[in-house]
């Protein structure tokens, strides 16, 4: 069954008859990013009013694959849960070279997480659940047919105008948050470009609809005979959906390619019948490219608006989500003079740090899917040569190094005989405990997370104190018999002791607020 | 300090030159081109130093 695509209601803003007073948070856009930093704000105890020019989500499915950070994200927002249940999980990638399986990857789900490694779900149905949680929350203020046409900024507040079927009003804010997409019309009316890279290439990306038994797996062809010398993919997604990526050629015709006539006897090629429904089509050209700074004042970037990436790695959405979780408690303590405007220069640090991890990881894919001639090609065929013969080649073939966040650069205190996986700027792992999982019980503070001993009160933080359990020693002590973290809003580990000492931590959480 | 050995390392050498010659006998152009892509390959596998590999492409680079 098609998706349904229901309007949202749209109904004349206050602002048209009378000035509003200014908001501290105005977001433009309501696709994935928008909404959940909405409600990621909404969180932290910031109200905000959400702006975008549609009133339906996503038309066609975009994003398919979500990682297990988004999804420990989305929970945070009251939608993971949902997401998972809906979602196709999947573990098992085949990889083809011509018509022979090259090799095959199980992304072995390690126990103990709450989360899955990752999902695949239509983005329209994130879209509505994320749209749905707004909707139900009072701090969140949807418009739907609102567009934004002018943006102004001085050194105390930002303002829009905004068009509507009514007419035109405008906002002023604290904060201007641009969600508004890779074209981003706020980008442009601010005179900033892209930097990076642009693939000259295309692709044919079509979302069928079948009944079929196969797998919940991910099948990749490097030069299938059923589309000579270009790569192809295959992926499962919920209500028998199955997502087609073909690469084309870049002196393919994009209109042409899109009609049916064309489009359907390549994918009969593909599934080998032609006993499926169409559901959407589109033909794309991707770049790796971001903005060099996120943070212009009042006006913050965030998803693709600040940076876009092509969709191998499913870093894009994935990327998206993770500003969202570096952002919103930064801001939230800026808004609540908790803290100084330099937090939010970490934003930027971090998350352009982030993004170019994103962007590396992306072109190297890009750029083996679709060699240039010559050298490129040379290896790259190589490459899949030897993967049929030598193990250690399979792992080089790269259809998409799939989306983990970054470990951000940190310089806060470390034992570095605690393992690895949990150090200063990593994400905290996950892990089971009695009544709940560690990231639950973790929530959206600063803790103090104290291992085999007892953490002193320090003003700023809660404790938590877990029992010591096999996946915990693992995680977070390995040989060491005790130590304490202290976690940032984000889930992120800032600084780590193998002993309590309350002026250390107090140091830490204050350096935290500072952005140092 | 240089991690890559750039001073006599392999016995018996002017053998492994005749060998890799052999190797390529009789290959068309792009075969020979093949055949080396796929030796780089191994052989920076094998070596498993990505330092001693910099190192290697900066000499051949020079
Ligand atoms: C083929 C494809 C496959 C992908 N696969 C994946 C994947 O598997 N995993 C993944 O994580 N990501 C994937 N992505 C990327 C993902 O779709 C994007 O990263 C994601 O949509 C970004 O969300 P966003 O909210 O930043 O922007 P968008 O989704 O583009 O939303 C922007 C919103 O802003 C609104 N807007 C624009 N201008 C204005 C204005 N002037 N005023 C008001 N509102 C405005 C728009 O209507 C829109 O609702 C894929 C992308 C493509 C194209």
């Amino acid at each position: 069954m098609p998706y349904d695509y229901r309007p949202f209601e749209y109904t004349a803003p206050a602002g048209l008859t009378a000035p509003e007073p200014r908001h501290k948070v105005v977001i433009v856009g309501a696709g994935p990013i928008g909404v959940a930093m909405a409600l990621e704000l909404a969180n932290h105890g910031i109200p905000s009013v959400v702006l975008d020019d549609n009133n339906v989500v996503s038309v066609g499915s975009r994003a398919i694959c979500w990682s297990k950070r988004s999804l420990e994200i989305l929970d945070r927002l009251g939608v993971g849960d949902k997401s998972v249940e809906k979602g196709v999980t999947w573990k098992v990638g085949r990889t083809f070279h011509r018509d022979t399986e090259v090799f095959n990857f199980d992304l072995l789900p390690e126990a103990g997480h709450k989360m899955p490694a990752f999902v695949n779900l239509q983005q329209y149905y994130v879209e509505e659940y994320l749209v749905e949680a707004a909707l139900a929350n009072e701090m969140i203020d949807l418009r739907f047919k609102n567009k934004v046409v002018t943006v102004h900024q001085d050194a105390d507040e930002a303002r829009v105008d905004i068009e509507t079927p009514d007419g035109i009003y405008s906002l002023t804010c604290d904060y201007l948050i641009a969600c508004d997409g890779a074209r981003s019309p706020v980008r442009h009316m601010m005179g900033l470009d892209f930097d990076g890279e642009l693939f000259e290439e295309r692709f044919l990306i079509a979302d069928i609809e079948m009944t079929a038994d196969t797998p919940s797996e991910r099948w990749f062809w490097f030069e299938p005979t059923f589309h000579p010398g270009q790569s192809a993919l295959l992926h499962k997604q919920p209500d028998n959906i199955y997502r087609i990526d073909l690469q084309l050629g870049w002196d393919t015709d994009p209109e042409e390619e899109k009609q049916p006539e064309k489009v359907i006897p390549r994918i009969e090629k593909v599934v080998g019948h032609s006993d499926f429904r169409l559901d959407w089509v589109s033909v794309y050209t991707f770049q790796c490219r971001r903005l060099k700074n996120f943070v212009h004042d009042r006006v913050l970037f965030v998803g693709d608006s600040a940076h876009v990436v092509s969709p191998f790695g499913a870093r894009g959405g994935n990327g998206g989500l993770q500003d969202v979780d570096n952002l919103g408690w930064k801001l939230a303590a800026v808004l609540e003079g908790r803290a100084d405007r330099d937090l939010l220069a970490t934003y930027d640090t971090e998350r352009t740090y982030g993004s170019d991890e994103n962007i590396m990881n992306s072109t190297r894919s890009t750029r083996f899917m679709t060699p240039a001639d010559g050298a490129e090609r040379l290896f790259r065929d190589q490459v899949l040569a030897l993967a049929s013969k030598a193990p250690f080649a399979r792992s080089w073939v790269n259809s998409g190094r799939l989306s983990v966040p970054c470990v951000y650069p940190a310089n806060g205190p470390d034992a570095p005989s605690l393992p690895k996986g949990t150090r200063p700027g990593a994400v905290a792992a996950d892990a089971p405990l009695d009544n709940g999982w560690l990231l639950g019980a973790l929530g959206g503070k600063v803790t103090v997370l104290a291992l085999g001993c007892d953490a002193p009160q320090v003003d700023g933080a809660e404790v938590l104190s877990v029992p010591l359990t096999d996946t915990i020693r693992a995680r977070y002590l390995g040989e060491a018999s005790q130590a304490v973290y202290l976690i940032r809003p984000d889930q992120v580990v800032a600084a780590r002791w193998l002993s309590p000492d309350a002026d250390a931590i107090s140091r830490e959480i204050e350096t935290m607020w500072k952005g140092k | 300090m240089m991690a890559l050995i750039d001073t006599p390392n392999l016995a018996d050498h002017d053998a492994f030159y005749e060998e890799l010659l052999a190797a390529h006998k009789g290959l068309t152009e792009a075969e020979s081109h093949a055949l080396n892509a796929q030796l780089v390959l191994i052989l920076a596998n094998h070596i498993g130093d990505r330092k001693v590999l910099t190192e290697a492409l900066a000499l051949a680079k020079r």
